[in-house]
């Protein structure tokens, strides 16, 4: 049997994680980088695939189907498959686990992009329109600024799922955080369990701020 | 990882076709032969952790809304708990449960009862809170006790809000059970994660195990669909 985490360990075990962190912070650091690169860079392309469809298909009132297929298939799609399934296209490396976790992401973000577009008052776009407002226009200065809060729900979702999911991507070379967590080995369990601590405060650390971001880029009267 | 050996060496898959020991794109005759001994267990096994750990989820989830529906201060302080539980990566939470409980089922269903409460919490809450106040106003005029308003208006109208978390739930968790492989033989995503690890990827086993996997989620979620249509009858 293979398995990649195995120890079992005593309560000092967990303070030593914590010892760790503060006699390797310069390495806890770049690997934690090396974790934001590979979420941040699966996001953006995540977030170029889906939002355009997302927007595109709810300002034409079409597709729902498909937007709220996406973000059922999305969450059905383990991250273990995906990494497996572009390790066979793609072979090891950050391209794989880039696309692979940029497909997790899509799922939030096409859904509530759809959502949040569509969901525009009817009401407010014909007024728009009634103006001589050109479909363009409608999706610029109205639909979108009106879908903004949802939108960004949907891109925090994503995000939190994506650097949550990332250290999974050490089983393909992923690197990062990730791979110490995996490399019990080398790192003994008080490594492991350090960057273990530095996992958890770095997606904790995403959904506050995003959420923070969330309150200040949006307009008071509409907070959901 | 495994230090690669040369050309494509596929261990414990029997004596291997051509198809197999040449990795070609899908081997039935390798899924036929492994079915039994490996597809098949590992299948029982995801199905038996995603129950476990959804049936606990929603007990819970269901015990914290009706606690929450009665005090409604408590309802942003559990959710943001909840949003917190879910910014723990699966990986680490494994790990630091494992230094507890050991290779053992207990290290897999806690997290995955930790998940499922982010998304059905909020949805039970939501559906008790959608009775509309006219219908609460006549089961009060009625004669109906707190208790029997509960039972028997809030939360029937709940359930097409609770049954689209619960299948949220089931198709996420079914999904984050494949980490689980991590933990020791448990679940399909072990054989997905084992041929992942090979010198060279063997991809009927990632490919057929990967079916099953999403298969299991449409299934749960097909499930969940048919009994959403028999025990609300009364949306139709």
């Amino acid at each position: 049997m293979i398995s990649l985490l195995y120890d079992t360990a005593n309560a000092h075990t967990f303070v030593d994680g914590f010892r760790f962190i503060a006699d390797n912070p310069g390495f806890l650091a770049h690997k934690a980088m090396q974790q934001l690169e590979l979420a941040g860079a699966a996001l953006g392309l995540g977030a170029a695939a889906a939002l355009p469809i997302g927007i595109l298909l709810g300002h034409l009132h079409r597709g729902s189907t498909v937007a709220i297929s996406a973000s059922i298939i999305g969450r059905a799609l383990p991250i273990v498959l995906l990494i497996a399934i572009f390790l066979t296209v793609f072979g090891i490396g950050f391209v794989n686990n880039m696309v692979a976790l940029a497909v997790l992401a899509t799922g939030p973000m096409l859904t509530n992009a759809y959502g949040a577009v569509e969901g525009v008052d009817r009401d407010v776009t014909d007024a728009a329109r009634g103006m001589g407002m050109s479909g363009l226009q409608i999706l610029t200065r109205v639909e979108l600024p009106l879908a903004l809060p949802l939108l960004f729900t949907g891109i925090r979702i994503a995000a939190v799922t994506v650097v949550a999911t990332s250290p999974i991507a050490a089983i393909a070379g992923g690197g990062g955080l990730g791979a110490v967590i995996v490399n019990q080995a080398s790192y003994r369990l008080e490594g492991v369990l350090g960057a273990c601590y530095c996992v958890m405060a770095l997606s904790a650390g995403v959904w506050l701020v995003l959420l923070a971001l969330q309150r200040v880029v949006t307009p008071r009267v509409v907070h959901t | 990882m495994t230090a690669a050996g040369p050309g494509p060496v596929i261990p414990n898959f029997g004596q291997g076709s051509a198809c197999v020991t040449g990795n070609h794109f899908f081997c039935w005759g390798w899924v036929r032969q492994h079915w039994g001994d490996t597809l098949e267990p590992h299948l029982v096994q995801h199905v038996e952790l995603t129950v476990i750990a959804v049936a606990i989820g929603f007990a819970i989830a269901f015990a914290l809304a009706l606690v929450s529906h009665r005090l409604r201060v408590l309802d942003q302080p559990i959710a943001i708990t909840a949003g917190l539980i879910y910014t723990i990566p699966s990986v680490v939470a494994f790990e630091i449960l494992i230094a507890y409980f050991g290779l053992s089922n207990t290290t897999v269903v806690i997290p995955l009862v930790g998940y499922s409460l982010v998304i059905l919490y909020p949805n039970i809450v939501s559906g008790l809170r959608s009775a509309p106040p006219e219908v609460l106003e006549a089961a009060r005029g009625m004669g109906l006790e707190p208790r029997q308003m509960l039972w028997r208006v809030e939360v029937p109208l709940a359930l097409p809000s609770i049954i689209g978390g619960l299948r949220i739930a089931v198709v996420s968790t079914v999904a984050i059970a494949t980490v689980a492989s991590l933990v020791g033989d448990r679940g399909l995503g072990y054989p997905i994660f084992y041929a992942l690890q090979l010198p060279t990827p063997f991809k009927t086993e990632i490919y057929s195990a990967g079916v099953l996997v999403v298969g299991l989620a449409l299934g749960f979620d097909l499930v969940l669909v048919a009994a959403r249509r028999i025990l609300v009858r009364w949306a139709q």
